[in-house]
């Protein structure tokens, strides 16, 4: 099935609240548009999964990064401490696990959070100095008080006339098509 | 919402007011005048941080009034005063994220400019008080031709470790959480020079759900590390003095202590930040009652945490049985610094007593004054357990007690310039209240409601 592309060729209902635009990304689901896309100043509880859309790639790109940094940490200390340079101290062990356990606590939380944010940026597609929606007529309110819905024109369901009517009899108070 | 229930934000009309009045302050700045007397007089303290810096570098660690047996002296008291301070900016941030406190969105975002400036101050005390602190790469394990390596048993290196891992790592997160207020300037702003800078730093965000989910997944796995780092990089602080063998440092109360400490100290600090910025900007309906209220509750709840850390280590001294301790320990009560041990009572343990009522909660200038106290009361502290722990040595011949120098306030003022400088530039150049989160927490609370 096709996947919602970024590239900007859409038409785009604004909204006045969060519930409507809701309430319209459902109805198109039933009506079974896929290609589909909400825009809104803060996070709205529930549009991800009235999208359908899932992230499980993270998390595992964070747990990848937390065990790179501790396992590879603890084992960076112990190679300089234990074998490349080691020093006894009193005769106390060389591989003083103990002791390295902070350092490499410090390694675990820098690689996972470093990993983490990289890849939210890079899945994001960001960043990104322009984007053909940034020219649509009043997209500067996304971030403010207006909440977006963008239908993707590959959609096998999409035609201008019927979705755009589909949209205002589900509240879109401005409607605008955009080419790519 | 969590907390109780009349609503928090029942003064903002709409998500666009809330919008405008926070972008309207880095965009169209309201008090210029002021705003430029403050940081003339910063800037000032700033020249003062530069000349005690460049003199330390030309003459050494002498111009301190640092000598045997107190080598650590204002260097190491500020900084685990400084790093303390960061941390209640984190937990603000991070903690009440994670068990959902919907209030916190509007003092999360100064709060955590707070930590980074504060982590900036610290960071720089330890490197300077290197003797040749232009070597200080020497302690980060990198290939060299000396064919040696840095001695990770000791407490200086898990510093490094973890200072620079938190300072990284707030940076990190608190532009992770500014993106989309830039990319809000960005889209209030008229002039394209302006538009353009924030557009560049807004990274291109759109807000789209696939955004905004990848983003929350992102910032609550960061905020997930942010607790327990917290944690670790104090602790690593308090193990400083804890792993040294000197009587009334080594005690294994020491990390839960100073992490305590520190917190309590923070929410002070972020106290004295939310009452001033909300005066002076007139936020009040954002930063509003209910959260000095519980800024209050806080440093009263910590508060008492620390006072407990005051009693068992004083305990522990006693029923120790070692003689060494319990002169640390009466050195402490009625030594030659015993003002410091005295005013750490009276200020963090008597002053915050007042808190426990809510109509004193509630005047603002007497939560400030207390908030204030406290902030002195940690950093007479800091200076108690670090200069009582040295001065009398095991050997009576070397007792030596130590007075800070000229050079020792210099920088001392030097660097809390600093910081209100940088703070100065953050309030005037970047949203200082997260504005998303306040308009989610506001729809929150309206679908509650």
């Amino acid at each position: 099935m096709a996947e919602w592309t970024d590239d900007g060729a859409c038409l785009l209902a604004h909204f006045d609240n969060a519930d409507d635009l809701l309430r319209a990304v459902t109805r198109l689901r039933e009506e079974g548009y896929r290609l589909l896309e909400g825009y809104t100043p803060f996070p709205v509880d529930g549009l991800a999964e009235a999208l359908h859309f899932e992230e499980r790639r993270l998390p595992r790109i964070a747990l990848m990064g937390a065990v790179f940094g501790g396992a590879g940490g603890m084992l960076m200390l112990w190679y300089l401490n234990a074998y490349d340079f080691p020093i006894n101290v009193g005769g106390r062990p060389l591989d003083a696990w103990a002791a390295f356990a902070l350092p490499a606590f410090e390694m675990l939380v820098l690689f996972a959070v470093l990993s983490v944010i990289g890849a939210m940026l890079w899945f994001n597609g960001l960043p990104r100095l322009h984007h053909p929606l940034f020219d649509a007529r009043g997209f500067e309110r996304v971030s403010s008080d207006r909440f977006l819905l963008a239908v993707g024109r590959a959609d096998p369901l999409f035609d201008a006339e019927r979705s755009g009517r589909l949209l205002e009899e589900l509240g879109a108070v401005d409607l605008e098509m955009l080419a790519p | 919402m969590a907390t109780t229930g009349d609503s928090i934000f029942a003064g903002v009309r709409s998500y666009a007011a809330a919008d405008r009045k926070i972008t309207r302050i880095p965009l169209h700045y309201p008090y210029p005048k002021r705003w430029w007397i403050a940081f003339a007089v910063t800037g000032f303290f700033v020249l003062v941080w530069l000349v005690s810096v460049v003199w330390l570098f030309w003459r050494g660690v002498g111009v301190w009034g640092i000598q045997m047996p107190v080598p650590w002296g204002f260097a190491i008291s500020n900084y685990v005063w400084w790093i303390g301070m960061g941390h209640a900016g984190t937990l603000i941030s991070a903690l009440f994220l994670l068990i959902n406190q919907g209030w916190r969105n509007s003092i999360n975002r100064f709060a955590e400019a707070m930590t980074v400036f504060a982590v900036l101050m610290a960071g720089m005390y330890p490197i300077l008080h290197l003797g040749r602190p232009w070597l200080f790469y020497w302690l980060i394990p990198y290939p060299n031709t000396m064919t040696v390596w840095p001695q990770f048993k000791s407490p200086l290196e898990w510093d490094l470790f973890a200072v620079s891992t938190y300072l990284i790592v707030s940076v990190l997160f608190f532009y992770i959480g500014l993106i989309p207020d830039l990319a809000s300037v960005r889209d209030r702003a008229r002039r394209r020079w302006v538009k353009m800078i924030y557009g560049v730093l807004a990274l291109g965000w759109r807000g789209s759900a696939r955004h905004w989910k990848r983003w929350q997944v992102a910032y609550w796995i960061c905020a997930g590390l942010a607790v327990p780092l917290v944690v670790s990089v104090h602790s690593g602080v308090s193990l400083l003095f804890a792993v040294g063998l000197e009587p009334g440092w080594h005690s294994t109360l020491f990390p839960a202590y100073f992490v305590l400490g520190a917190v309590f100290e923070g929410f002070a600090v972020v106290t004295l930040i939310a009452i001033s910025l909300r005066t002076i900007f007139g936020l009040e309906v954002m930063v509003t009652d209910r959260h000095l209220d519980i800024l209050g509750k806080l440093v009263l709840a910590t508060g008492l945490m620390t006072a407990y850390g005051y009693l068992f280590d004083s305990f522990h001294a006693w029923y120790s049985g070692d003689p060494y301790e319990r002169g640390t320990l009466m050195d402490r009560l009625f030594g030659g610094y015993a003002w410091s041990f005295w005013a750490t009572i009276l200020c963090n343990v008597v002053a915050i007593q007042l808190l426990w009522f809510e109509s004193m909660r509630r005047r603002t200038w007497l939560l400030f004054t207390i908030a204030a106290l406290v902030t002195f009361g940690m950093w007479a502290e800091r200076f108690m357990l670090l200069v009582t722990g040295l001065y009398r040595d095991f050997l009576t011949s070397s007792w030596q007690s130590y007075w800070p120098s000229f050079w020792d306030w210099s920088l001392f003022a030097g660097t809390i310039g600093l910081f209100l400088f940088l703070f100065l530039l953050f309030v005037r150049l970047v949203p200082m209240i997260s504005i998303f989160e306040v308009a989610e927490a506001m729809r929150e609370e309206r679908a509650d409601g």
